[in-house]
């Protein structure tokens, strides 16, 4: 800063204070929902402070969900979810990883089509495809299925260029070094190129994790059976109630809550590697 | 394109390296957006039994077809309208929260996690706020005499939409506009105030320009984002509704597919996305190579 203005200071204060608050506004509008009864739902409009039957919704949400709007309990949505997301980040890292390797690593014939084949898959997310993907997974009868939910998602562009440019500023003194020692190329991978991508790969986990957590179409897609149903695409089924019935908002504020919370600590908690990680991904 | 100096000798390691990315990529984006491809072309009949080639046949109908010219430009404001309002609100943001010493971490931290929110989510959130029957917004919104209504106004629905999209991009903006910002040498807006220059004009003749790169960069990441990203916030809330007014070119994809069945239409509404996304993709590239070389 410049120069001195303390009434500057005071605004600026007031300006990210109200930002804070329109940010936090409707989280904390959802979390006190979360602690009413039902009753409190039909008298117009919602208390502004929170109530008493916060236990009682979370219980029956973890242990029993919304039977009459088709929902699990909240318990086996967030398992779904976490299995989703960690098959998802766990399979973008490894095949992002040993792609940039062979990329940097080796020299190859048709090393520049590869290149633009993993290219390519920037330009093809799945909104843009929908139906033909469906009907391929369908006919690798891969519908209600963990492998189904995940394996479709984890081609990763953005993770090999990431990983390939990290590799490139990897000294070449390390691989002369390495081959004048006898390591092969798995070796070399795994005990010097592994260990100095740490704290890339760990940037990159925190990014795909939430990436996968909040997946809600691919899932909407290729699950019917509520056995496979995700926290993020069970809550819109709990809102679409049928005809005039309103949703149990208390129930339906308490999952949202419940599937907002896991992504938001690891933000919280890893804001160093998730700052790093957003903006690499990006360049 | 480099590789290393020196290189792995290896007929066939760097093959089953590439191998498990190739495959998914082949399984799972090359054959669908192929299969796009050739739908496209084909009509099939009343009951889904044979399918004749009709070339160019369902572009022309999209283009003539009205809901389509509709979802085009409902489209075109919802990318606009939540970029705008994401970008200006998180422009802002950044640059007081660099004014800050002591409490910019503290700040910072309290600004980004609704990165973490999942798009679906955000929509509910809002939607649940915005209610016209229990919703906090309407009913303050009713003692200034507007009665809120996204069931019936299409105008309303729009503005929950953008709303809830812009909100959860704010942490993203706010992020990208932060690092801009502190990549600018002070000396720079020192030397301009000690010739007498107020913090804002020092803002707009000094700091903006300096962002271009950045705001850039920002407007076609968000207008993906408002474009490909935000499908769970239609479809959790208003789901194109009403009268069409929210039905953004994906979820018309979507609806048209899968709810309605159209194969043909489906797909070549999806090759015009792809269209758009290989347009806005080398566009972001292009910008990309630029920023480097600054």
């Amino acid at each position: 800063m410049v120069e001195n203005r303390p009434l500057g200071n005071l605004a600026a204060h007031l300006i990210l204070i109200s930002g804070v608050a329109l940010v936090l506004f409707p989280v904390y509008i959802a979390i006190i929902a979360s602690t009413h009864g039902p009753g409190e739902f039909m008298r117009g409009v919602l208390p502004l402070t929170p109530g008493d039957q916060a236990v009682e919704n979370y219980r029956l949400m973890w242990e029993a969900g919304l039977a009459k709007a088709g929902s699990p309990p909240a318990w086996r949505m967030l398992w779904n979810s976490l299995v989703m997301a960690l098959a998802i980040t766990i399979g973008k890292l490894f095949i992002s990883l040993l792609s940039a390797f062979a990329i940097v690593y080796f020299r190859f014939p048709f090393r520049l089509f590869f290149f633009w084949l993993i290219f390519i898959t920037l330009m093809l997310p799945v909104e843009v495809r929908i139906i033909p993907t469906f009907q391929v997974v369908a006919d690798l009868g891969m519908l209600n299925s963990f492998a189904g939910l995940s394996i479709p998602l984890i081609a990763s562009a953005t993770a090999t260029f990431l990983f390939r440019q990290f590799f490139m500023t990897i000294p070449e003194e390390m691989l002369e070094a390495a081959r004048i020692d006898g390591a092969g190329p798995l070796k070399f991978f795994r005990d010097i190129l592994l260990p100095l991508s740490v704290t890339n790969i760990a940037a990159l986990f925190v990014i795909m994790f939430i990436y996968g957590w909040n997946q809600y179409l691919w899932p909407l897609l290729i699950t019917t059976d509520p056995d496979y149903t995700t926290i993020v695409m069970g809550i819109q089924r709990m809102t679409s109630t049928s005809g005039d019935e309103t949703p149990d908002w208390n129930l339906v504020m308490a999952a949202v809550v419940m599937a907002a919370l896991p992504p938001v600590l690891v933000i919280l908690f890893m804001q160093r590697l998730f700052v790093k990680g957003l903006t690499e991904t990006e360049k | 394109m480099q590789t290393k100096r020196m290189t792995f000798p290896g007929r066939w390691l760097p093959y089953a390296l590439l191998g498990p990315q190739v495959i998914v990529t082949l399984i799972f984006f090359i054959w669908p957006a192929g299969q796009a491809l050739y739908q496209s072309l084909l009509r099939e009949d009343a009951f889904g039994l044979s399918s004749n080639f009709v070339g160019l046949a369902n572009f022309t109908r999209l283009f003539s077809d009205g809901s389509y010219l509709n979802s085009l430009s409902v489209t075109a404001v919802f990318a606009i309208g939540t970029t705008l309002l994401s970008m200006s609100a998180a422009l802002l943001l950044a640059v007081t929260v660099n004014r800050m010493l002591r409490s910019r971490n503290a700040y910072t931290t309290l600004l980004v996690w609704p990165y973490a929110i999942a798009p679906a989510i955000a929509g509910v959130l809002w939607w649940f706020i915005f209610n016209p029957a229990i919703g906090i917004v309407p009913y303050a919104l009713e003692m200034v005499g507007y009665r809120w209504n996204h069931r019936t106004s299409g105008g309303d629905a729009m503005l929950l939409v953008v709303i809830a999209a812009a909100w959860k991009q704010i942490a993203y903006n706010f992020l990208f506009f932060l690092a801009g910002l502190q990549s600018i040498p002070q000396s720079l807006i020192e030397a301009a105030a000690i010739d007498g220059a107020s913090p804002t004009k020092r803002f707009w003749t000094i700091v903006f320009p300096l962002l271009t790169p950045t705001t850039f960069f920002l407007m076609v990441v968000n207008i993906v984002y408002a474009m490909f990203d935000t499908f769970g916030v239609i479809h959790a809330t208003t789901q194109g509704g009403p009268a069409q007014a929210t039905n953004t070119l994906v979820y018309k994809v979507y609806a048209d597919g899968f709810v309605g069945l159209n194969l043909g239409a489906s797909a070549a509404q999806s090759v015009i996305l792809m269209v758009i996304v290989v347009v806005l993709t080398f566009v972001q590239f292009r910008f990309i190579e630029r920023r480097v070389n600054y």
